[in-house]
């Protein structure tokens, strides 16, 4: 029998939702499941109220969904404002001797002694959280031996470790006597191994696959862990983190060391990535190959910091001014995300542009598991190349007007060829000119790099059946909650397909007129208030979709929100 | 070796009698004399008159936006630590548009020189006050006078530059000396350069400059005394300090980092085989 079943951790900013909502995720990628796990938190270090949703299955899972069939409740609050999302036969557990008087219409009560049976078995009242763990697992009668080898992989082997392992342990023990044997029966699968990883793990991960050596940012939600993560990996990777003073410098700093001939990126979020839009311009001018990740959250201006959104598409797409060429890719899964990263550094350098990755707080910070990455399947383009054995360097010409629009690049320093380039327009050779002529031949050189680069942006992904008379169209990290979406609307026998777009710009024009003309209807699925990708359909191919449904509360899609606003529409 | 043929650019477009002939040939001065080759050089510079300066002699060029060539020179550097790499700005460029980069380029000590031409005006956009404007100076956009001018020197000081000095380009050979040691140095090198504008800055003028400055190293000056150093930084005015005004080997930033302890990063290859065990931390 499938297992499809939910864990909700809930506590206050510092009480460690997050540990605990991770180390569940974690207990149950190792026996096999498959894992998604999204994180709600607010814009505070202590306090509030912060959720980690744990959605376990024995299928592939892309979305969080409804009802709750655990909740571990580290505060009354987590009880008062989750209640009424419990499954029918959910158990709430929590710690009876912090929280009275708790009641829930849904699902049962549990109270736990979990700080004094913390402080009797495992010598720290601390470890709450991890008698809670225990608890948690031994209400569906998991493996507890799991659970020890993560705990030991998380605290280490040592006193901390062994200590956290008594916690779960008598939590688990706990929750055994008193169901007397009535605990529901989750089983661990199999010993399929499986990657449980972030979205921006998944991003830093591709970057430094695909040779990213440098990388400058400034501190902000949800793109900062990138930035710690490559931190972290720099003296091993032989790569560097800046620390910048602000957003302007890292990508100017990123423009820098990419002219200079590594691979180079930044990070943010969209006010940002407001800073940073001279450097946009500066990249397309200059025909340097950066990456920029821009990890959406809600705006305008602060917005809500610590929320998800796909507000910030037309911004990218038109962000500076004057008109050069630029790709923009928004990754569907935390899969899509390591390998689109890889294919923005390529197509950064084979096309001497810009290239802009659209994430969301939604994807940056759930964890998901996957298949192992098969590090084979990475290809490295670093695009034309001037070669100083064949050609003459003291000719050299860093804009040279080609056919292709793309000039070889040079490295600075490497050879004898001289660099030269600017963000005035210029010349073939790179110095600054007003001259009429040229600045046409520069202007049309960059142009013409798009048609190209627009006949790689293809990879849509459709599902569902082929001519339905519906068709959801989403983009970047909706895909998982369209997917399942469809899924429940196709039982309820309704004609309804997908297409989800992660290569946005160039836009991949044919086919999506292709896809979308043989619907009836045709819904647009986003994170924002206006249906920026309808705008963009419209734009490109004239198409106006049916319908839009959209969100902008700052939290995500789920596949029971958009199968009920679909209904909805049909009616 | 490098000879003045090395660094024949295109032909400037300055003012005639501009300040800015005398840093042009001051740098190139510095260049051959140190025997450094064109392909050897970055110049990173700006927007304004000296922005413009990269392209009047030979080198690699990345003639960057307003306010910014500290940056892209800074990624460059730590992409490519075997270039020399030199910023050049005026004083729009570097202290207001830039004002943010340059403090942290100098608390950071990046291991990059950086020349300012300091005419005390903007001459591109044709004659609006400057931050570094003396106060009370009368320009089409401060009827009323200029505000305080901020003091780049004292600033680079107190902000952890290890190598502050301050040329004025009616002394070339006094500059180009003061360049060689910029570029030699190990850390952040600015050098502050005094620059009359013949076209819009009708105060500091050629002939108030000459009656105002002298040589540091004509006094018993000690460079390497951060307090002494402040308070020459602060002179200005019936007397003006040119020279190096403070040295020290502090740490480098670049120093710091492991990544480049064996090589340029842009030496290095890309192999994403090496992504492998960072997979198995995610089992």
């Amino acid at each position: 029998m499938p297992i499809d079943f939910n864990f909700m951790v809930g506590g206050e900013a510092g009480q460690g939702v997050q540990s605990v909502g991770f180390l569940l995720a974690k207990v149950f990628a190792c026996g096999g499941y498959h894992v998604f796990a999204d994180q709600d938190y607010e814009s505070r270090v202590r306090g509030g109220h912060n959720f980690f949703r744990v959605r376990i299955s024995s299928d592939k899972v892309g979305a969080i969904a409804k009802d709750v069939d655990i909740l571990i409740a580290l505060d009354s609050d987590s009880i008062r404002l989750h209640r009424a999302e419990m499954a029918s036969r959910g158990i709430i557990i929590f710690n009876g001797e912090k929280v009275k008087g708790a009641s829930s219409k849904k699902g049962s009560l549990l109270s736990i002694p979990l700080e004094k049976i913390a402080e009797e078995k495992a010598g720290d009242k601390l470890m709450l959280n991890t008698v809670a763990l225990g608890a948690a697992l031994s209400a569906v009668s998991y493996d507890l031996p799991k659970l020890d080898r993560v705990l030991a992989d998380h605290f280490g082997s040592g006193e901390v470790g062994n200590r956290n392992i008594a916690a779960a342990k008598a939590g688990y023990d706990y929750v055994q006597s008193e169901s007397k044997g009535k605990s529901g029966k989750i089983k661990p699968l199999s010993e399929v191994r499986r990657m449980l990883l972030t979205g921006n793990e998944a991003i830093s991960l591709g970057a430094i696959a695909a040779g990213c050596r440098f990388m400058a940012a400034y501190p902000m939600t949800p793109a900062s862990s990138i930035m710690e993560y490559m931190a972290a990996k720099s003296k091993e990777f032989e790569l560097v983190m800046v620390h910048a003073e602000d957003e302007i410098a890292a990508i100017n700093m990123a423009i820098g060391a990419a002219y200079a001939g590594v691979r180079a990126m930044t990070a943010t979020s969209g006010s940002g990535l407001c800073l940073m839009v001279e450097g946009i311009g500066l990249a397309g001018i200059t025909e340097t190959p950066i990456v920029i990740i821009d990890a959406q959250r809600p705006g305008p201006a602060v917005g809500l910091p610590t929320r998800t959104e796909q507000g910030d598409l037309q911004f990218v797409l038109h962000a500076h001014h004057g008109d050069f060429p630029r790709a923009v890719v928004a990754p569907a899964t935390i899969e899509d995300a390591f390998w689109l990263t890889i294919k923005a550094f390529n197509w950064a350098e084979r096309y001497q542009l810009p290239v802009i990755l659209l994430t969301d707080q939604h994807l940056a910070s759930s964890h998901a598991t996957i298949d192992p990455l098969d590090l084979s399947q990475v290809t490295i383009d670093r695009g034309i190349m001037f070669s100083e054995k064949e050609d003459d360097p003291s000719e050299y010409m860093r804009h040279r007007v080609t056919k292709s629009g793309v000039s070889p690049r040079a490295f600075p320093g490497l050879g004898k060829a001289l660099v030269v380039t600017d963000c005035d327009e210029h010349g073939e050779e790179g110095h600054l000119t007003e001259d009429a002529g040229q600045r046409t031949a520069q202007v049309r050189k960059r142009l013409r790099k798009i048609s190209p680069l627009n006949k790689e942006t293809n990879t849509l992904r459709k599902y569902g059946s082929r001519g339905a008379e519906t068709i959801l169209i989403g983009w970047g990290s909706t895909y998982g909650a369209i997917h399942e979406a469809v899924g429940i609307l196709r039982k309820e026998n309704a004609s309804v397909n997908m297409l989800h777009l992660n290569e946005l710009w160039p836009f991949p024009r044919k086919a999506v007129i292709d896809a979308v003309s043989k619907a009836r209807n045709s819904y647009v699925i986003e994170s924002n208030a206006t249906g920026q990708v309808a705008q963009l359909i419209k734009a490109e191919t004239g198409y106006d979709v049916s319908g839009r449904i959209l969100k902008f509360d700052g939290r995500p899609f789920t596949p029971h929100y958009i199968a009920e606003a679909v209904r909805k529409e049909a009616r | 070796m490098a000879t003045a043929s090395d660094y024949a650019g295109l032909q400037p477009a300055w003012c005639p009698g501009c300040g800015n002939f005398g840093i042009l040939k001051a740098l190139n001065t510095a260049l051959i004399e140190l025997n450094i080759e064109p392909h050897q050089v970055l110049l990173v510079s700006g927007i304004g008159q000296a922005g413009k300066l990269p392209h009047y002699t030979r080198g690699n060029v990345f003639n960057s936006l307003h306010g910014r060539p500290v940056p892209p020179a800074i990624g460059a550097k730590i992409a490519n630590s075997e270039l020399v790499v030199i910023a050049v700005s005026g004083d729009g460029d570097a202290y207001g548009e830039g004002g943010n980069h340059f403090l942290h380029a100098a608390r950071r000590n990046h291991n990059i020189t950086y020349l300012v031409h300091n005419n005390q005006i903007y001459g591109l956009t044709k004659g609006q006050a400057s931050p570094t404007s003396d106060v009370g100076f009368v320009t089409k956009t401060t009827p009323y006078g200029a505000a305080n001018p901020v003091n780049p020197i004292a600033l680079a000081i107190v902000s952890g530059a290890s190598f502050v000095a301050r040329g004025y380009a009616g002394d070339m050979d006094h500059l180009a000396s003061l360049v060689k040691k910029g570029i030699t140095h190990r850390g952040f090198a600015l050098i502050d350069i005094l620059q009359p504008c013949v076209s819009f800055n009708h105060k500091n003028t050629y002939q108030w400059y000459k009656e105002r400055v002298y040589k540091l190293e004509d006094k018993k000056y000690n460079s390497g005394d951060r307090k002494a150093a402040l308070e020459k930084a602060l002179e200005w005015g019936e007397r003006i300090p040119i020279g190096v005004i403070y040295e020290e080997d502090l740490p480098v930033y670049e120093d710091q980092l492991p990544a480049l302890s064996n090589g340029p990063l842009v030496k290095k290859k890309i192999d994403p085989r090496r992504v492998e065990r960072l997979l198995a931390e995610f089992m």
